[in-house]
């Protein structure tokens, strides 16, 4: 039996496992970091828009602070998150960028004076303060009051995993690569290491640390057209699943991007339309004005998603072979602008599409692209299941996003996350004392060994990518961006009966090492689990809410719904998750839930939710500086080295 | 609608780790569907032909730099590369040369990126970055020099240069486009305090920018357009300059 002795084992090298990384072995505790792909070749990198940070030094930012942060995060998340996590995020997000810019991010930076921006259709000239000049720059993203997203050119995912990542180098943290994460060492308390596959010699190796840290990224590839990379399976979450122990959280919230190019799904960032972009219809005419006066383009993605498929489902989408598009024209903002702000977008329209959008019109369609569901987690990242199983980034439901997070929060999130959980990683194993018999990884290593022999064994069976190329269009027809009682009915249960199809698995291909086909056996069967909680989740919640759109339940009712879904998969034997539910408290929420300013407000409201708004009201009467209101509203801890007040040019740390 | 085209393609199996395996050429038939790229034509095949076939994609976007590949006789992405530009649907495939083969068509450029960041030492260099309070404002930097950092910070590590380069298939431990790109990006940098000595040492013999025959296969061959003749001249100059 090989086994790996580390302190913490960060299974994931995306932005938030190397940032926990980092900070857990600044702490003095030794880190290996495990990935399928070469670290810089995580989804991190594909990010392309930006990262929120409320810096406030550009024009448009100014008057920002964590406080219309918090305020922006919580109404985007349609008040589905947890404001203690909102809070701690969006108070730490101006040192994580300043961070970033020490480790080499080559922040886009304000320029001061004259410049012209393109803003609701007109060129407008706005100027740059001169003492903001060489401070980060900020761009405007949906659901935001200012301009928020700080930038690299649309590259900002890539240079911030690959500042991440040298950081991580440089601090000699090893990065096993292509290796996967096949099961959780536990005992059913505390979670010890995980059993890892070589996805080149195919070895199994029993990891075994005081912490584990899930950072796996998101599950968008359980649905058939997704902008997320290849290897986005959701495996970290699942493999949490597999404990029995370890509950996902929210797994039916699941956000769709308004603009990702068809066919192909890969995503043109929100930055488009951020910097003046609009959205226009078979007949050239610029039709989100009509649905969403105030923010047009610009409202939340959840919203803008269902408009383009409410106005496309009107016949006014553009008929192409594989089905109906919109355009994103982003002609508008000229040649110069495109060629430096947004490159990559110009690049992928000239190798997927052939065409060039200094010119064209872009043909897209709202498109899987986002999990707020993940593995749940309390605000210190640590599974409330399992002692020792940490997670963060996409993996996670921390639960700063509710049902649906805002364009550059998420890789916002991802460092931010990195940042406070790494902190509280260390402080877990500077209590921690390994008391582990090696039977019980023996065990584990057993039992994934023995499903390897299985699926090997078997000479007649299901074939994995079939019954996975079902199950994709099952998510996409039935558990999409509407969703209703019947279809839901039909999705739980077909998937149910693949679910128990995918026990019966067989792997051709007889090879131990290197194995895409035994790969996608030792998947398929956890995907479904995976699907089968979003499917059952969304089922169950008969409401609707951010990115979960009931068509038999449009309004939002906190009534009875202002709750958390927590699946759990109890044992091996079962063929569908259990659901509970965890409640949101309003008498503690910082900003009791109100309206988010889209369309008719149809919200059932709490009884509690009155008594709060008094509440509040009567505290802010008090004329209290607003970081002290915001202690009495909603009293955060953060770890030590990660509070303080945030400076901004112009007005210090007001 | 008329019937699709037969697109025949050419990979290159072998399986180093699989006893008595020999290097071969199989040649797979499909039908081509529109818009179809090499990352789709990939997995149709070994969906449906052969489940054994091995290759890289993650992004399949042409920003991670995983699927390099040469493609009838050039280094380039396979996953943006679309099966239509090819006028008499035949494309030959074999993996990157220069890296160590994992099998087929897939190749671990991962290991040679990391020694390549460690022996550059990929980081910002500056002693007081760590002691900087994150609390306050950051270091301005001029909104050109942002930029121009950024353009050579776009490498996405696919190793299309390594294997297009004579000098870096003829001598394993010369540094590469990739790695002089690398310096050129930190060098461009006014955070990292190194200086034209400590360039020097990393970069100033056959290994490093004096091996280079500044044949530019790299950047021919780079599909980010990084601007590596420039770069390369700059720094022999430079190097030069400062012995
Ligand atoms: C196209 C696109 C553009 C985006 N643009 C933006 C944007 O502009 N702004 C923004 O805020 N957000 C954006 N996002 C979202 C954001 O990029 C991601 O949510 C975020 O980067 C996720 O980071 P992560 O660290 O959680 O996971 P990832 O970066 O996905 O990393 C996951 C890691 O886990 C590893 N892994 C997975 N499973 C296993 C296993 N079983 N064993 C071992 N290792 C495993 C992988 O190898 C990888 O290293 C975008 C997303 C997409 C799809
Ligand atoms: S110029 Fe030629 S020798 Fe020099 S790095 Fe480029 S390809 Fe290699
Ligand atoms: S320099 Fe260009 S070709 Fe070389 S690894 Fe980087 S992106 Fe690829
Ligand atoms: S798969 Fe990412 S560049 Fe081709």
């Amino acid at each position: 039996m090989k086994v790996v002795y580390s302190d913490v084992l960060v299974v994931g090298g995306g932005l938030s496992g190397l940032r926990a990384a980092i900070a857990a072995t600044k702490r003095g505790h030794d880190a290996v970091v495990l990935s399928l792909v070469p670290a810089k070749r995580s989804h991190s990198a594909a990010a392309q828009g930006g990262m929120q940070a409320s810096l406030a030094a550009a024009f448009k930012s100014r008057g920002d602070n964590e406080d219309v942060h918090f305020a922006d995060t919580v109404k985007g998340s349609d008040w589905g998150c947890d404001q203690d996590v909102a809070r701690m995020f969006a108070n730490t997000a101006p040192k994580a960028i300043r961070e970033l810019s020490t480790w080499g991010v080559p922040w886009s930076r304000v320029r001061s004076g004259d410049r012209e921006v393109v803003v609701n259709a007109e060129r407008v000239t706005i100027t740059e303060p001169a003492d903001a000049h060489g401070l980060i720059t900020a761009r405007d993203f949906g659901g935001t009051k200012k301009w928020r997203t700080c930038f690299t050119a649309d590259g900002t995912g890539h240079t911030m995993l690959y500042a991440m990542d040298n950081k991580a180098i440089e601090l000699q943290i090893p990065v096993h690569e292509r290796k996967e994460a096949l099961a959780l060492i536990h005992d059913g308390g505390t979670c010890h290491g995980a059993i890892v596959r070589d996805l080149v010699s195919g070895e199994l190796v029993a990891y075994v640390s005081k912490a584990t840290v899930i950072a796996t990224g998101g599950y968008g590839r359980i649905y058939a057209v997704s902008t997320n990379a290849i290897i986005c399976e959701g495996m970290g979450a699942a493999i949490a699943l597999e404990t029995g122990v370890a509950p996902l959280g929210n797994m039916e919230a699941v956000q769709f991007h308004p603009t990702a190019i068809v066919p192909a799904g890969i995503l043109t960032t929100e930055g488009c339309r951020g910097d003046g972009g609009l959205l226009r219809d078979v007949e050239g005419h610029r039709f989100m004005p009509d649905y969403e006066p105030e923010k047009k383009e610009l409202a939340s993605r959840d919203v803008v998603s269902r408009r383009m498929t409410e106005h496309m489902r009107k016949g006014m989408g553009v008929p192409s072979p594989y089905g109906d598009h919109l355009w994103l024209d982003i002609t508008l903002l000229g040649k110069a602008h495109i060629d430096k702000n947004l490159r990559e977008v110009k690049e992928i329209c000239q190798h997927f599409l052939g065409i060039d959008p200094v010119n064209d019109y872009i043909p897209v369609r709202p498109t899987q692209h986002y999990s707020m569901g993940g593995v749940r987690t309390r605000p210190t990242g640590e599974s409330p299941g399992l002692r020792g199983l940490f997670s963060v980034g996409e993996a996670a439901c921390w639960d700063m996003h509710g049902f649906n997070r805002l364009g550059g929060n998420s890789v916002a999130e991802t460092v931010v996350a990195g940042m406070i959980v790494g902190e509280y990683v260390a402080d877990y194993c500077d209590g921690a004392v390994v008391d582990l018999q090696t039977s019980l990884i023996q065990g584990f290593l057993d039992r994934e060994r023995g499903r390897i022999d299985g699926l090997m064994a078997r000479d007649r069976g299901e074939n994995a990518w079939e019954l996975r190329d079902a199950m994709e269009r099952i998510m996409m027809e039935k558990v999409g961006i509407f969703r209703s009682q019947e279809p839901l009915d039909q999705a739980v249960e077909e998937l149910t009966a693949l679910h128990r199809r995918s026990r019966n698995l067989v792997c051709r291909n007889r090879v131990r090492s290197a194995n895409p086909e035994l790969e996608a056996c030792l998947r398929v069967p956890r995907m479904l689990k995976l699907a089968l909680c979003v499917a059952k989740g969304a089922q169950a919640r008969t409401e609707s809410r951010g990115a979960h759109a009931r068509e038999d339940y449009p309004e939002r009712n906190d009534r009875d719904w202002l709750k958390r879904t927590l699946a759990r998969w109890p044992t091996d034997d079962d063929d569908q998750p259990t659901l509970e539910y965890e409640t949101l408290d309003i008498m503690k929420m910082e900003l009791p839930p109100g309206s988010r300013g889209y369309g008719k407000d149809q919200t059932i409201h709490h009884p509690d939710t009155a008594r709060r708004v008094a509440e509040i009201d009567a505290l802010s009467a008090q004329q209290l500086d607003r970081f002290e209101l915001q202690q009495r509203l909603n009293p955060i801890e953060l770890p030590e080295r990660l509070r303080g007040k945030n400076e901004r040019v112009g007005i210090g740390y007001e | 609608m008329s019937s699709p085209r037969k697109l025949k393609l050419n990979v290159l199996r072998y399986d180093p780790r699989k006893e008595g395996d020999e290097p071969r050429m199989v040649t797979y038939e499909l039908d081509e569907a529109p818009s179809m790229t090499i990352f789709i034509a990939l997995n149709e095949i070994r969906r449906k032909q052969d489940s054994s076939l091995k290759f890289d994609f993650v992004c399949r976007a042409g920003i991670c730099g995983s699927c390099g590949m040469v493609i009838n006789g050039r280094p380039d992405l396979a996953c943006r590369t679309l099966t239509s530009q090819f006028e008499d649907g035949e494309i030959t495939l074999l993996p990157l040369p220069a890296f160590e083969l994992i099998g087929d068509l897939s190749v671990d450029t991962g290991k040679f990126m990391r020694a390549m960041s460690e022996r550059v030492e990929s980081w910002i260099h500056d002693e007081e970055a760590e002691r900087r309070e994150l609390t306050v404002l950051e270091e301005p930097m001029d909104p050109d020099t942002a930029d121009r950092i950024y353009e050579l910070d776009r490498c996405i590590e696919c190793g299309c240069c390594i294997s297009a380069c004579g000098t870096a298939r003829m001598r394993p431990a010369f540094l590469g486009a990739a790695g002089f790109m690398r310096v050129a990006r930190f060098e461009a940098d006014p955070r990292d305090k190194r200086t034209a000595e400590g360039w020097y040492d990393l970069l100033g013999d056959d290994d490093g920018i004096f091996g280079c025959m500044s044949l530019m296969g790299c950047e021919d061959h780079c599909p980010k357009d990084l601007p590596h003749q420039n770069r390369i001249a700059y720094m022999r100059r430079k190097l030069v300059q400062s012995r």
